[in-house]
Protein backbone atom coordinates (compact mmCIF):
# COMPACT_ATOMS: atom_id res chain seq x y z
CA UNK A 1 0.00 0.00 0.00
CA UNK A 2 2.63 2.54 0.99
CA UNK A 3 4.73 1.27 -1.94
CA UNK A 4 1.96 2.22 -4.29
CA UNK A 5 1.56 5.65 -2.72
CA UNK A 6 5.26 6.34 -2.87
CA UNK A 7 5.39 5.22 -6.49
CA UNK A 8 2.52 7.45 -7.44
CA UNK A 9 4.21 10.43 -5.87
CA UNK A 10 7.54 9.67 -7.53
CA UNK A 11 5.82 9.37 -10.87
CA UNK A 12 4.15 12.68 -10.25
CA UNK A 13 7.48 14.28 -9.48
CA UNK A 14 10.69 12.31 -9.03
CA UNK A 15 12.26 15.28 -7.32
CA UNK A 16 10.05 15.10 -4.28
CA UNK A 17 12.43 14.50 -1.42
CA UNK A 18 11.95 11.68 1.05
CA UNK A 19 10.95 14.37 3.53
CA UNK A 20 8.27 15.72 1.17
CA UNK A 21 6.85 12.26 0.58
CA UNK A 22 6.94 11.52 4.28
CA UNK A 23 4.91 14.65 4.96
CA UNK A 24 2.34 13.75 2.34
CA UNK A 25 1.89 10.13 3.28
CA UNK A 26 2.35 10.31 7.01
CA UNK A 27 5.21 7.77 6.80
CA UNK A 28 8.52 8.34 8.55
CA UNK A 29 11.25 9.77 6.37
CA UNK A 30 13.37 6.64 6.93
CA UNK A 31 10.46 4.44 5.90
CA UNK A 32 10.14 6.38 2.66
CA UNK A 33 13.84 6.01 2.02
CA UNK A 34 13.62 2.29 2.69
CA UNK A 35 10.64 1.85 0.37
CA UNK A 36 12.36 3.78 -2.43
CA UNK A 37 15.55 1.79 -1.96
CA UNK A 38 13.62 -1.44 -2.09
CA UNK A 39 11.76 -0.39 -5.22
CA UNK A 40 15.03 0.58 -6.86
CA UNK A 41 16.72 -2.61 -5.74
CA UNK A 42 13.90 -4.77 -7.02
CA UNK A 43 14.10 -3.02 -10.36
CA UNK A 44 10.60 -1.58 -10.08
CA UNK A 45 11.93 1.95 -10.25
CA UNK A 46 14.31 1.89 -13.21
CA UNK A 47 15.48 5.46 -13.31
CA UNK A 48 14.60 9.10 -13.02
CA UNK A 49 14.40 11.45 -15.98
CA UNK A 50 13.36 14.97 -16.82
CA UNK A 51 10.31 15.49 -18.99
CA UNK A 52 11.46 17.89 -21.70
CA UNK A 53 9.48 20.07 -24.04
CA UNK A 54 11.97 20.17 -26.93
CA UNK A 55 9.90 22.72 -28.78
CA UNK A 56 10.94 25.24 -26.15
CA UNK A 57 14.64 24.83 -26.98
CA UNK A 58 16.55 26.37 -29.86
CA UNK A 59 18.35 23.10 -30.59
CA UNK A 60 16.67 20.88 -33.05
CA UNK A 61 15.65 17.53 -31.73
CA UNK A 62 13.99 15.09 -34.07
CA UNK A 63 11.84 12.27 -32.91
CA UNK A 64 10.04 9.57 -34.78
CA UNK A 65 7.61 6.82 -33.96
CA UNK A 66 8.46 3.80 -36.07
CA UNK A 67 6.17 0.87 -36.77
CA UNK A 68 8.07 -2.36 -37.34
CA UNK A 69 6.86 -5.60 -38.81
CA UNK A 70 8.99 -8.67 -38.33
CA UNK A 71 9.05 -12.25 -39.54
CA UNK A 72 10.01 -14.80 -36.93
CA UNK A 73 11.77 -18.04 -37.73
CA UNK A 74 12.50 -21.10 -35.66
CA UNK A 75 15.63 -19.59 -34.10
CA UNK A 76 14.55 -16.00 -33.58
CA UNK A 77 11.82 -14.73 -31.26
CA UNK A 78 10.54 -11.22 -30.56
CA UNK A 79 12.90 -11.04 -27.61
CA UNK A 80 15.96 -11.56 -29.77
CA UNK A 81 15.00 -8.84 -32.20
CA UNK A 82 14.09 -6.49 -29.37
CA UNK A 83 17.41 -7.08 -27.67
CA UNK A 84 19.27 -6.18 -30.81
CA UNK A 85 17.27 -3.00 -31.43
CA UNK A 86 17.19 -1.82 -27.83
CA UNK A 87 20.96 -1.62 -27.79
CA UNK A 88 21.01 1.33 -30.18
CA UNK A 89 21.22 4.57 -28.17
CA UNK A 90 18.97 6.26 -30.75
CA UNK A 91 16.12 4.00 -29.66
CA UNK A 92 14.37 5.62 -26.71
CA UNK A 93 11.48 3.24 -26.34
CA UNK A 94 10.61 -0.12 -27.80
CA UNK A 95 7.41 -2.01 -27.23
CA UNK A 96 5.85 -5.15 -28.63
CA UNK A 97 2.28 -4.25 -29.48
CA UNK A 98 -0.85 -5.94 -30.72
CA UNK A 99 -2.49 -4.90 -33.95
CA UNK A 100 -1.31 -4.16 -37.47
CA UNK A 101 2.37 -4.14 -36.68
CA UNK A 102 4.66 -5.83 -34.18
CA UNK A 103 6.94 -3.27 -32.58
CA UNK A 104 6.44 0.32 -31.75
CA UNK A 105 9.78 2.11 -31.57
CA UNK A 106 10.65 5.67 -30.54
CA UNK A 107 13.78 7.08 -32.12
CA UNK A 108 15.57 10.35 -31.40
CA UNK A 109 18.29 12.21 -33.26
CA UNK A 110 19.65 15.65 -34.02
CA UNK A 111 18.25 15.91 -37.53
CA UNK A 112 15.79 14.25 -39.85
CA UNK A 113 18.76 13.10 -41.88
CA UNK A 114 20.31 11.39 -38.88
CA UNK A 115 17.10 9.65 -37.93
CA UNK A 116 16.37 8.54 -41.50
CA UNK A 117 19.87 7.24 -41.89
CA UNK A 118 19.63 5.33 -38.67
CA UNK A 119 16.40 3.66 -39.77
CA UNK A 120 17.56 2.85 -43.27
CA UNK A 121 21.07 1.78 -42.35
CA UNK A 122 20.69 0.13 -38.97
CA UNK A 123 17.10 -0.91 -38.54
CA UNK A 124 15.77 -1.88 -41.96
CA UNK A 125 18.70 -4.22 -42.70
CA UNK A 126 17.97 -6.39 -39.66
CA UNK A 127 17.06 -9.61 -41.50
CA UNK A 128 13.84 -10.36 -39.59
CA UNK A 129 12.42 -6.89 -40.15
CA UNK A 130 10.08 -6.96 -43.11
CA UNK A 131 8.73 -3.43 -43.01
CA UNK A 132 9.25 -0.07 -41.31
CA UNK A 133 6.87 2.87 -41.31
CA UNK A 134 8.32 6.06 -39.88
CA UNK A 135 6.20 8.84 -38.42
CA UNK A 136 8.10 12.00 -37.56
CA UNK A 137 6.80 13.75 -34.48
CA UNK A 138 5.67 17.22 -35.40
CA UNK A 139 4.42 18.53 -32.09
CA UNK A 140 4.17 16.88 -28.73
CA UNK A 141 1.31 17.87 -26.49
CA UNK A 142 1.83 15.55 -23.58
CA UNK A 143 4.77 13.48 -22.36
CA UNK A 144 4.81 11.09 -19.44
CA UNK A 145 1.52 12.39 -18.18
CA UNK A 146 2.67 16.00 -18.27
CA UNK A 147 1.03 18.45 -20.64
CA UNK A 148 3.46 20.49 -22.69
CA UNK A 149 3.19 23.80 -24.45
CA UNK A 150 2.39 27.16 -22.94
CA UNK A 151 1.51 26.30 -19.38
CA UNK A 152 -1.51 28.55 -19.18
CA UNK A 153 -1.10 31.06 -16.42
CA UNK A 154 -3.08 30.69 -13.26
CA UNK A 155 -5.22 33.77 -13.56
CA UNK A 156 -7.26 33.09 -10.49
CA UNK A 157 -7.54 35.96 -8.06
CA UNK A 158 -4.71 35.93 -5.55
CA UNK A 159 -7.36 36.23 -2.87
CA UNK A 160 -10.86 34.85 -2.99
CA UNK A 161 -13.45 34.13 -0.32
CA UNK B 1 -24.75 64.37 -8.35
CA UNK B 2 -23.95 61.07 -6.78
CA UNK B 3 -26.26 58.15 -6.67
CA UNK B 4 -26.59 57.54 -3.00
CA UNK B 5 -26.38 53.91 -1.91
CA UNK B 6 -28.89 52.57 0.56
CA UNK B 7 -28.13 52.58 4.28
CA UNK B 8 -27.90 48.80 4.13
CA UNK B 9 -25.20 48.94 1.51
CA UNK B 10 -23.38 51.66 3.43
CA UNK B 11 -23.53 49.54 6.58
CA UNK B 12 -21.36 46.85 5.03
CA UNK B 13 -17.64 47.66 5.35
CA UNK B 14 -15.30 46.96 2.44
CA UNK B 15 -13.98 43.40 2.31
CA UNK B 16 -10.95 42.74 4.49
CA UNK B 17 -9.37 40.88 1.62
CA UNK B 18 -9.43 43.85 -0.74
CA UNK B 19 -6.37 45.69 0.66
CA UNK B 20 -4.23 42.58 0.44
CA UNK B 21 -5.35 42.04 -3.07
CA UNK B 22 -4.02 45.48 -3.98
CA UNK B 23 -0.63 44.78 -2.41
CA UNK B 24 -0.45 41.44 -4.20
CA UNK B 25 -1.18 43.14 -7.52
CA UNK B 26 1.88 45.39 -7.12
CA UNK B 27 4.28 42.57 -6.52
CA UNK B 28 5.74 40.04 -8.94
CA UNK B 29 5.81 36.34 -8.35
CA UNK B 30 3.35 36.11 -5.58
CA UNK B 31 2.48 32.59 -4.53
CA UNK B 32 -1.05 32.75 -3.33
CA UNK B 33 -2.37 30.66 -0.49
CA UNK B 34 -5.25 33.09 -0.35
CA UNK B 35 -7.61 31.45 -2.80
CA UNK B 36 -10.82 29.74 -1.78
CA UNK B 37 -11.32 27.83 -4.99
CA UNK B 38 -9.96 24.59 -6.42
CA UNK B 39 -6.87 24.70 -8.60
CA UNK B 40 -8.21 21.74 -10.58
CA UNK B 41 -10.22 22.16 -13.73
CA UNK B 42 -13.78 20.93 -13.91
CA UNK B 43 -13.72 17.19 -14.74
CA UNK B 44 -13.68 16.69 -18.50
CA UNK B 45 -16.92 14.76 -18.66
CA UNK B 46 -18.75 17.70 -17.09
CA UNK B 47 -17.06 20.20 -19.39
CA UNK B 48 -17.94 18.03 -22.34
CA UNK B 49 -21.58 17.89 -21.30
CA UNK B 50 -21.61 21.68 -21.10
CA UNK B 51 -20.07 21.96 -24.56
CA UNK B 52 -22.50 19.44 -26.03
CA UNK B 53 -25.45 21.24 -24.53
CA UNK B 54 -24.24 24.45 -26.19
CA UNK B 55 -23.75 22.69 -29.50
CA UNK B 56 -27.30 21.46 -29.28
CA UNK B 57 -28.47 24.98 -28.67
CA UNK B 58 -29.73 24.33 -25.17
CA UNK B 59 -29.48 27.91 -24.13
CA UNK B 60 -32.93 28.86 -22.90
CA UNK B 61 -34.13 29.32 -19.34
CA UNK B 62 -34.92 26.16 -17.43
CA UNK B 63 -37.65 25.68 -14.85
CA UNK B 64 -37.24 28.26 -12.07
CA UNK B 65 -36.17 25.68 -9.57
CA UNK B 66 -33.78 24.07 -12.03
CA UNK B 67 -34.11 21.25 -14.52
CA UNK B 68 -36.26 18.53 -13.10
CA UNK B 69 -33.70 15.92 -14.11
CA UNK B 70 -30.96 17.74 -12.23
CA UNK B 71 -33.10 18.08 -9.11
CA UNK B 72 -33.76 14.34 -9.24
CA UNK B 73 -30.10 13.69 -9.62
CA UNK B 74 -29.30 15.97 -6.68
CA UNK B 75 -31.91 14.18 -4.58
CA UNK B 76 -30.30 10.81 -5.33
CA UNK B 77 -26.84 12.15 -4.68
CA UNK B 78 -27.54 13.75 -1.29
CA UNK B 79 -29.49 10.67 -0.23
CA UNK B 80 -26.64 8.43 -1.19
CA UNK B 81 -23.76 10.52 0.13
CA UNK B 82 -25.22 12.29 3.15
CA UNK B 83 -28.36 10.40 4.03
CA UNK B 84 -30.51 13.43 3.23
CA UNK B 85 -34.01 12.78 1.85
CA UNK B 86 -35.53 15.60 -0.21
CA UNK B 87 -38.31 15.62 -2.77
CA UNK B 88 -37.01 16.95 -6.10
CA UNK B 89 -40.39 18.48 -6.93
CA UNK B 90 -40.72 20.78 -3.95
CA UNK B 91 -37.78 20.56 -1.60
CA UNK B 92 -34.84 21.41 -3.84
CA UNK B 93 -33.92 24.63 -5.62
CA UNK B 94 -31.01 25.01 -8.02
CA UNK B 95 -29.29 28.39 -7.73
CA UNK B 96 -26.47 30.42 -9.25
CA UNK B 97 -23.88 29.12 -6.81
CA UNK B 98 -24.40 28.36 -3.17
CA UNK B 99 -23.91 32.12 -2.81
CA UNK B 100 -27.30 32.81 -4.32
CA UNK B 101 -28.91 30.17 -2.13
CA UNK B 102 -27.43 31.82 0.97
CA UNK B 103 -28.68 35.22 -0.12
CA UNK B 104 -32.17 33.87 -0.91
CA UNK B 105 -32.39 32.30 2.51
CA UNK B 106 -31.49 35.52 4.31
CA UNK B 107 -34.00 37.45 2.28
CA UNK B 108 -36.70 34.81 2.60
CA UNK B 109 -36.42 34.20 6.35
CA UNK B 110 -34.93 37.29 7.97
CA UNK B 111 -37.15 40.27 8.75
CA UNK B 112 -35.71 43.67 9.57
CA UNK B 113 -34.53 43.55 13.14
CA UNK B 114 -34.28 39.76 13.28
CA UNK B 115 -31.12 38.37 14.81
CA UNK B 116 -28.93 35.96 12.92
CA UNK B 117 -26.37 34.11 15.00
CA UNK B 118 -23.29 33.17 12.98
CA UNK B 119 -20.77 30.65 14.21
CA UNK B 120 -17.43 32.31 13.53
CA UNK B 121 -14.79 32.35 12.17
CA UNK B 122 -16.78 31.75 9.02
CA UNK B 123 -17.13 32.42 5.34
CA UNK B 124 -17.20 36.15 4.73
CA UNK B 125 -20.51 36.48 2.89
CA UNK B 126 -22.91 35.65 5.72
CA UNK B 127 -22.56 38.94 7.56
CA UNK B 128 -23.18 41.19 4.57
CA UNK B 129 -26.02 38.87 3.54
CA UNK B 130 -27.72 39.45 6.88
CA UNK B 131 -27.21 43.20 6.70
CA UNK B 132 -28.57 43.42 3.15
CA UNK B 133 -31.66 41.60 4.42
CA UNK B 134 -32.01 44.13 7.23
CA UNK B 135 -31.15 41.66 9.97
CA UNK B 136 -28.70 41.93 12.83
CA UNK B 137 -25.64 39.82 13.20
CA UNK B 138 -24.81 38.02 16.41
CA UNK B 139 -21.34 36.54 16.20
CA UNK B 140 -20.84 33.30 18.12
CA UNK B 141 -17.17 32.47 18.51
CA UNK B 142 -15.70 29.01 18.11
CA UNK B 143 -12.32 28.30 19.63
CA UNK B 144 -9.22 26.35 18.93
CA UNK B 145 -9.57 24.59 22.33
CA UNK B 146 -12.84 23.14 21.00
CA UNK B 147 -11.27 22.33 17.63
CA UNK B 148 -13.31 25.22 16.25
CA UNK B 149 -16.53 23.29 16.77
CA UNK B 150 -19.60 25.21 17.82
CA UNK B 151 -20.64 24.54 21.41
CA UNK B 152 -23.81 25.19 23.38
CA UNK B 153 -21.74 27.10 25.96
CA UNK B 154 -20.69 29.61 23.32
CA UNK B 155 -24.22 29.83 21.96
CA UNK B 156 -25.51 30.55 25.45
CA UNK B 157 -22.78 33.00 26.27
CA UNK B 158 -23.38 34.95 23.09
CA UNK B 159 -27.14 35.13 23.74
CA UNK B 160 -28.05 33.03 20.73
CA UNK B 161 -31.09 31.69 22.59
CA UNK B 162 -32.88 34.86 21.49
CA UNK B 163 -31.76 34.69 17.89
CA UNK B 164 -34.04 33.79 15.01
CA UNK B 165 -31.58 32.07 12.74
CA UNK B 166 -28.32 30.22 13.32
CA UNK B 167 -25.75 29.89 10.52
CA UNK B 168 -23.23 27.07 10.62
CA UNK B 169 -20.68 25.95 8.07
CA UNK B 170 -18.97 22.59 8.45
CA UNK B 171 -16.51 21.60 7.05
CA UNK B 172 -15.58 25.17 7.79
CA UNK B 173 -14.11 27.94 5.76
CA UNK B 174 -11.65 29.21 7.09
CA UNK B 175 -10.67 26.79 9.88
CA UNK B 176 -11.11 23.42 8.16
CA UNK B 177 -12.99 22.22 11.24
CA UNK B 178 -15.68 19.56 11.00
CA UNK B 179 -18.56 18.62 13.31
CA UNK B 180 -19.48 15.01 13.94
CA UNK B 181 -22.92 13.72 14.82
CA UNK B 182 -22.19 13.84 18.55
CA UNK B 183 -21.09 17.47 18.22
CA UNK B 184 -24.21 18.39 16.25
CA UNK B 185 -26.72 16.82 18.61
CA UNK B 186 -26.42 19.38 21.43
CA UNK B 187 -26.57 22.19 18.85
CA UNK B 188 -29.73 20.63 17.44
CA UNK B 189 -31.23 20.43 20.95
CA UNK B 190 -30.43 24.10 21.45
CA UNK B 191 -31.98 25.05 18.12
CA UNK B 192 -35.17 23.16 18.91
CA UNK B 193 -35.41 24.44 22.44
CA UNK B 194 -35.03 28.06 21.35
CA UNK B 195 -36.88 27.69 18.07
CA UNK B 196 -33.99 28.65 15.80
CA UNK B 197 -34.00 28.15 12.07
CA UNK B 198 -30.66 26.69 11.03
CA UNK B 199 -28.82 27.54 7.82
CA UNK B 200 -26.21 24.89 7.22
CA UNK B 201 -23.66 25.62 4.52
CA UNK B 202 -22.28 22.24 3.52
CA UNK B 203 -20.48 23.18 0.35
CA UNK B 204 -17.32 21.41 1.55
CA UNK B 205 -19.20 18.22 2.51
CA UNK B 206 -17.24 16.05 0.07
CA UNK B 207 -13.95 17.40 1.31
CA UNK B 208 -13.48 15.56 4.58
CA UNK B 209 -10.36 13.61 5.39
CA UNK B 210 -11.24 11.69 8.47
CA UNK B 211 -14.63 10.03 8.14
CA UNK B 212 -17.69 11.13 6.23
CA UNK B 213 -19.65 14.32 6.56
CA UNK B 214 -22.78 14.46 8.72
CA UNK B 215 -25.44 17.05 7.96
CA UNK B 216 -27.22 18.68 10.87
CA UNK B 217 -30.45 18.17 8.91
CA UNK B 218 -30.16 14.43 9.59
CA UNK B 219 -30.22 14.94 13.35
CA UNK B 220 -33.62 14.16 14.91
CA UNK B 221 -36.15 16.93 14.60
CA UNK B 222 -33.87 19.16 12.52
CA UNK B 223 -35.07 18.55 9.02
CA UNK B 224 -38.10 20.80 9.37
CA UNK B 225 -36.07 23.75 10.66
CA UNK B 226 -32.97 23.51 8.51
CA UNK B 227 -31.98 24.85 5.11
CA UNK B 228 -28.95 23.07 3.67
CA UNK B 229 -26.75 24.82 1.11
CA UNK B 230 -24.48 22.95 -1.22
CA UNK B 231 -23.09 23.32 -4.72
CA UNK B 232 -20.65 22.29 -7.37
CA UNK B 233 -17.94 24.89 -6.85
CA UNK B 234 -15.67 23.04 -4.48
CA UNK B 235 -15.89 19.25 -4.83
CA UNK B 236 -16.56 19.40 -8.57
CA UNK B 237 -14.21 22.30 -9.24
CA UNK B 238 -16.92 24.30 -10.99
CA UNK B 239 -16.58 27.75 -9.37
CA UNK B 240 -16.91 29.70 -12.62
CA UNK B 241 -19.96 27.78 -13.73
CA UNK B 242 -21.94 29.21 -10.81
CA UNK B 243 -24.13 26.35 -9.71
CA UNK B 244 -25.42 25.51 -6.26
CA UNK B 245 -28.57 24.39 -4.55
CA UNK B 246 -30.59 24.52 -1.37
CA UNK B 247 -32.52 21.75 0.35
CA UNK B 248 -35.33 22.31 2.79
CA UNK B 249 -38.99 21.80 3.62
CA UNK B 250 -41.35 22.55 0.71
CA UNK B 251 -42.74 25.81 2.13
CA UNK B 252 -39.29 27.17 2.80
CA UNK B 253 -37.93 26.29 -0.62
CA UNK B 254 -41.12 27.77 -2.09
CA UNK B 255 -40.40 31.04 -0.29
CA UNK B 256 -36.85 31.10 -1.61
CA UNK B 257 -38.11 30.31 -5.08
CA UNK B 258 -40.40 33.34 -4.91
CA UNK B 259 -37.34 35.61 -4.79
CA UNK B 260 -35.27 33.46 -7.12
CA UNK B 261 -37.89 33.49 -9.87
CA UNK B 262 -37.82 37.28 -10.01
CA UNK B 263 -34.15 37.90 -9.27
CA UNK B 264 -32.60 35.10 -11.31
CA UNK B 265 -35.39 33.32 -13.24
CA UNK B 266 -33.24 30.21 -13.33
CA UNK B 267 -29.66 29.13 -12.75
CA UNK B 268 -27.30 29.03 -15.76
CA UNK B 269 -28.53 26.36 -18.16
CA UNK B 270 -25.13 25.30 -19.45
CA UNK B 271 -23.96 24.81 -15.90
CA UNK B 272 -26.97 22.65 -15.15
CA UNK B 273 -25.98 20.28 -17.93
CA UNK B 274 -22.43 20.17 -16.61
CA UNK B 275 -23.73 19.48 -13.11
CA UNK B 276 -25.94 16.63 -14.29
CA UNK B 277 -22.91 14.97 -15.81
CA UNK B 278 -20.78 15.75 -12.77
CA UNK B 279 -23.21 13.85 -10.56
CA UNK B 280 -23.65 11.12 -13.10
CA UNK B 281 -20.08 10.21 -13.91
CA UNK B 282 -17.47 12.24 -12.08
CA UNK B 283 -17.33 10.47 -8.75
CA UNK B 284 -13.82 9.23 -9.44
CA UNK B 285 -12.61 12.68 -10.35
CA UNK B 286 -13.93 13.93 -7.04
CA UNK B 287 -12.20 11.10 -5.16
CA UNK B 288 -8.93 11.89 -6.92
CA UNK B 289 -9.11 15.55 -6.07
CA UNK B 290 -9.92 14.73 -2.47
CA UNK B 291 -6.87 12.45 -2.33
CA UNK B 292 -4.67 15.21 -3.63
CA UNK B 293 -6.06 17.71 -1.15
CA UNK B 294 -5.45 15.25 1.64
CA UNK B 295 -1.80 14.85 0.68
CA UNK B 296 -1.34 18.57 0.53
CA UNK B 297 -3.12 18.95 3.85
CA UNK B 298 -0.72 16.56 5.51
CA UNK B 299 2.20 18.28 3.87
CA UNK B 300 1.13 21.74 4.98
CA UNK B 301 0.28 20.69 8.54
CA UNK B 302 3.60 18.97 8.96
CA UNK B 303 5.53 21.93 7.55
CA UNK B 304 3.83 24.36 9.93
CA UNK B 305 4.78 22.14 12.81
CA UNK B 306 8.37 22.11 11.62
CA UNK B 307 8.37 25.87 11.27
CA UNK B 308 7.17 25.98 14.85
CA UNK B 309 3.82 27.63 14.18
CA UNK B 310 0.94 26.21 16.16
CA UNK B 311 -1.55 24.77 13.73
CA UNK B 312 -4.98 23.29 14.18
CA UNK B 313 -5.42 19.86 12.60
CA UNK B 314 -7.94 20.73 9.92
CA UNK B 315 -10.08 17.77 8.85
CA UNK B 316 -12.14 19.27 6.09
CA UNK B 317 -12.33 21.81 3.24
CA UNK B 318 -8.98 22.91 1.78
CA UNK B 319 -7.83 25.32 4.43
CA UNK B 320 -5.63 25.17 7.43
CA UNK B 321 -5.57 27.73 10.17
CA UNK B 322 -2.21 28.27 11.86
CA UNK B 323 -1.57 30.74 14.67
CA UNK B 324 0.78 33.61 13.97
CA UNK B 325 3.92 33.68 16.10
CA UNK B 326 4.00 35.98 19.13
CA UNK B 327 4.68 39.61 18.47
CA UNK B 328 2.49 39.77 15.38
CA UNK B 329 -1.12 40.42 14.73
CA UNK B 330 -2.55 38.32 11.92
CA UNK B 331 -2.89 41.44 9.77
CA UNK B 332 0.75 42.40 10.29
CA UNK B 333 1.97 38.91 9.59
CA UNK B 334 -0.12 38.61 6.43
CA UNK B 335 0.94 42.02 5.16
CA UNK B 336 4.65 41.58 5.92
CA UNK B 337 4.93 38.06 4.56
CA UNK B 338 3.26 39.29 1.38
CA UNK B 339 5.53 42.32 1.00
CA UNK B 340 8.76 40.60 2.03
CA UNK B 341 8.33 37.07 0.76
CA UNK B 342 5.59 37.31 -1.83
CA UNK B 343 3.32 34.82 -0.12
CA UNK B 344 -0.35 35.73 0.03
CA UNK B 345 -2.31 34.49 3.04
CA UNK B 346 -5.50 35.78 4.61
CA UNK B 347 -5.56 37.11 8.19
CA UNK B 348 -8.10 35.30 10.34
CA UNK B 349 -9.78 38.52 11.56
CA UNK B 350 -11.47 38.81 8.18
CA UNK B 351 -13.60 35.79 9.10
CA UNK B 352 -14.97 37.26 12.30
CA UNK B 353 -14.54 36.63 16.00
CA UNK B 354 -12.27 33.77 16.96
CA UNK B 355 -10.17 34.29 13.85
CA UNK B 356 -7.79 36.81 15.41
CA UNK B 357 -4.17 35.74 15.58
CA UNK B 358 -4.67 33.15 12.87
CA UNK B 359 -4.05 32.87 9.15
CA UNK B 360 -6.13 31.11 6.59
CA UNK B 361 -3.91 29.03 4.36
CA UNK B 362 -5.51 27.49 1.31
CA UNK B 363 -3.91 24.37 -0.06
CA UNK B 364 -5.88 24.49 -3.26
CA UNK B 365 -2.50 25.10 -4.88
CA UNK B 366 0.00 22.72 -6.49
CA UNK B 367 2.52 21.04 -4.21
CA UNK B 368 5.50 22.74 -5.81
CA UNK B 369 4.05 26.11 -4.98
CA UNK B 370 3.04 24.99 -1.52
CA UNK B 371 6.55 23.80 -0.84
CA UNK B 372 8.06 27.07 -2.02
CA UNK B 373 5.51 29.15 -0.11
CA UNK B 374 6.23 27.29 3.10
CA UNK B 375 9.96 27.67 2.61
CA UNK B 376 9.40 31.40 2.32
CA UNK B 377 7.16 31.48 5.39
CA UNK B 378 9.84 29.55 7.25
CA UNK B 379 12.46 32.13 6.24
CA UNK B 380 10.13 34.93 7.29
CA UNK B 381 9.49 33.38 10.69
CA UNK B 382 13.19 32.64 11.22
CA UNK B 383 14.00 36.27 10.55
CA UNK B 384 11.28 37.89 12.62
CA UNK B 385 10.08 35.62 15.36
C1 LIG C 1 -18.48 28.24 2.90
C2 LIG C 1 -18.74 28.72 1.52
N1 LIG C 1 -20.00 28.81 1.09
C3 LIG C 1 -20.27 29.24 -0.16
C4 LIG C 1 -19.28 29.61 -1.04
C5 LIG C 1 -19.65 30.10 -2.41
O1 LIG C 1 -19.89 29.04 -3.26
P1 LIG C 1 -20.51 29.20 -4.72
O2 LIG C 1 -19.35 29.29 -5.67
O3 LIG C 1 -21.30 27.95 -4.91
O4 LIG C 1 -21.33 30.42 -4.73
C6 LIG C 1 -17.95 29.53 -0.63
C7 LIG C 1 -16.86 29.96 -1.52
O5 LIG C 1 -15.76 30.25 -1.13
C8 LIG C 1 -17.68 29.07 0.68
O6 LIG C 1 -16.42 28.98 1.13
Amino acid sequence: MSEREVLELLRENARYSAADIARMTGLEEQEVEAVVEELEGAGVVRGYQAVVDWDKLEDERVRAEVELNVRLDRETGYGDIAERLARFPQVKALRLVSGDYDFDMEVEGDSIREVSQFISEKVAPVPEITQTVTHYVMTSYKENGIELGDGEDDDRLSFSP
Amino acid sequence: MTIEPSDRVKAVPPSGIRRFFEIAEERDEVISLGVGEPDFSTPWAARDAAITSLEQGKTSYTANRGKRELRESIADYVADRFDLGYDPAEEIIVTAGASEAVDLAFRAFVDPGDTVAIAQPSYISYEPGVIFAGGEVLPVPTRKEDEFRLTVEELDAAGAADADVLVVCYPNNPTGAIMREEDLEPIADFAREHDLTVFSDEIYAELTYDGDHTSIATVDGMRERTIVFNGFSKAHAMTGLRLGYALGPADAIGAMNKIHQYAMLSAPTTAQYAALEALDSCENDVREMVDQYDRRRQFVLSRFREIGMDVFEAKGAFYCFPEVPEGFTAEEFAEDVLREQGVAVVPGDVFGVGGEGHLRISYATGLEDLREALTRIEAFVAEHA
